[in-house]
């Protein structure tokens, strides 16, 4: 067997036991960490298919920065799991029904060649091929306007997040760094001249 | 390097007449064994730097206080990190009853790991990295963004107020400050058209000022000034070191995510902490001081100029350790999300211009 072969294998185990413990685990704090674990993988076996700016890129926003957040929320929620448990078989058959429909859509993609629809080529590229330019090609020559309205779709998003939890509260006391920094030693202290009092003689 | 380390051995068993047959069956081992001696030789100093950094840190800031510092072991106190260190070696490691366990003894390795696997990709001299790697500067900034993971997991599997505190204080931090750390090196990759550690340091090297022998005017440093500020404030945000060290601030959470370590668990995370601050300033020396290259024309390039790079920027650390007050924390957020992002995101499109326009430099 092939060392790559031996890797791919290793990292497909470790992602299918993480991404098995996410819905099993019944911490939820430590559910995220095994999607987190599961997400790590997945950039791992990207990089066995050279796609080093796509696994790079997933370890780096979904593990570095989106995750954190989702740690971040999971770990200040109150969750009693007991509650959260409560109604489970009676959700089932719709669950079940949605799981079963997302797994043959899964199959029919995967096994698609099989059928004779669609072809990928397992193409090898040069050793000088970079996967970040071409990828950067692409977005930003042939595909930039649907880049560019996935990027004003998001803004909205963002704004609209904001714009939904900004309340600002009447009695914080809010202060103005440029104005804290633009004070005046005249503007905080008065300087009283006394005249010296006389020791009275006893 | 690699032939003259195999003709070292190759002395070596010649003395006992053994190297053919030693060869022989050690031959597909060699290319293993050779990174591993490639790691430990960065590995092994990459320790002693975190050790007497922490020495130096006590020496200085000592200095700047007027104080003496360490000087009781050994010669002028050079022995006091071994010291500190077998003492935590020796200690005790306690578990709080309501810790999570598992999670609370993955949380100083998870803060390790990271901070030595990036060195990986540093490179030290010309040709002189681990794995020299074309997305170098993808690799390190998302290795760098997993340390966070340590100690949010610290703060979280203790069980208790204060380190909880500063977990959530460090999260939202650590990523606040990876967004403009991440826009500054947009500009570096835009002048030096690749996202190599390596290339980017050649590309310094390369220009009117370092034909004209005054190389260091050359270095990113100078076009992009408004990005090596950026960066370098970044950097030490990003680090929680003051005065950013509201994570850890200890008049107000004592010791943050650390509060309920001791012995090695504790001594983890502080070597992670000093190990990210070399990082640091061996990032800082690459993206815009030039890496290896040395100032002037006339003398050699080599890996002693990254070295002094680096040395100063540390310096420069503890110097501001030693400087400045502790930031309020809205403070810190506002500097990081309306300063230094809009800042990066006005740099970037005026890079962009001048690149396009007649007066561009990078070519």
């Amino acid at each position: 067997m092939e060392l790559k072969t031996v890797i791919f294998y290793v990292f497909a185990l470790i992602m299918l036991v993480a991404a098995v413990r996410v819905i099993t685990a019944r911490n939820p704090v430590h559910a995220v960490l095994f999607l987190v674990l599961a997400f790590f993988n997945a950039g791992g076996l990207w990089l066995t298919l050279d796609a080093e700016f796509l696994a790079i890129a997933l370890v780096m926003v979904y593990v570095g920065a989106v995750m954190v957040l989702f740690l971040f929320v999971v770990m200040m929620l109150d969750i009693d799991a007991k509650r959260l448990r409560q109604g489970f078989w009676s959700h089932m058959p719709l669950a079940a029904t949605l799981g079963v429909l997302m797994a043959g859509e899964m199959a029919l993609v995967l096994s698609s060649e099989y059928f004779g629809s669609a072809s990928f080529s397992g193409q090898t590229m040069p050793a000088d091929y970079s996967n970040t330019k071409e990828l950067g090609r692409l977005l930003f020559t042939d595909y930039v306007y649907p880049f560019e309205l996935a990027s004003i779709i998001l803004l909205v998003a963002i704004i609209a997040a904001v714009m939904l939890t900004l309340r600002h509260r009447r009695d914080v006391k809010h202060l103005d760094p440029a104005k804290q920094i633009a004070v005046k030693h005249t503007d905080r202290l008065r300087v009283i001249q006394m005249p010296a009092e006389k020791e009275e003689a006893e | 390097m690699e032939s003259s380390v195999l003709q070292f051995f190759q002395w070596f068993w010649n003395l006992f007449g053994l190297w053919d047959w030693v060869w022989s069956w050690f031959e597909p081992f060699w290319p293993l064994v050779w990174i591993i001696i490639k790691i430990v030789a960065i590995f092994v100093p990459l320790l002693l730097g975190v050790a007497y950094l922490t020495y130096a840190e006590r020496r200085v800031i000592g200095a700047m206080q007027v104080r003496i510092g360490p000087n009781r072991v050994g010669w002028w106190g050079l022995l006091q990190p071994i010291a500190d260190g077998l003492k935590l070696f020796l200690k005790e490691v306690i578990l709080p009853t309501k810790a999570d366990p598992s999670l609370f003894f993955v949380a100083p390795a998870l803060a390790m790991a990271p901070a030595v696997a990036v060195w990986s990709v540093v490179p030290f001299f010309d040709g002189g990295a681990l794995a020299d790697v074309n997305a170098g500067v993808l690799f390190l900034l998302a290795i760098t963004s997993l340390g966070v993971y340590g100690i949010i997991i610290a703060g979280w599997a203790s069980n208790s107020k204060y380190p909880f505190l500063g977990a959530m204080r460090s999260a939202a931090q650590m990523v606040s400050y990876e967004v403009s750390m991440g826009l500054a090196l947009v500009c570096i990759l835009m002048v030096s058209n690749s996202l190599n550690l390596s290339d980017i340091v050649r590309a310094q090297g390369q220009g009117a000022m370092t034909d004209a022998g005054v190389g260091f005017l050359s270095w990113n440093w100078l076009p992009l000034l408004p990005m090596f500020l950026v960066y370098l404030i970044s950097g030490v945000a990003e680090l929680n070191r003051a005065p950013f060290d509201v994570v850890e601030g200890e008049s107000e959470i004592v010791a943050g995510h650390m509060v309920e370590y001791s012995g090695m668990a504790f001594a983890m995370f502080f070597l992670a902490e000093y190990a990210n601050m070399i990082l640091v300033s061996a990032t800082v020396s690459i993206f815009f001081l030039g890496g290896w290259l040395s100032p002037f024309g006339f003398l050699p390039d080599g890996i002693f100029w990254l070295l002094a790079k680096m040395s100063t920027i540390l310096f420069l650390f503890l110097w501001l350790r030693a400087t400045f007050p502790r930031f309020r924390y809205d403070q810190i957020m506002r500097l990081g999300w309306k300063v230094f992002v809009p800042l990066c995101l006005i740099w970037i499109p005026v890079v962009g211009i001048w690149m396009m326009s007649p007066f561009n430099i990078w070519k």
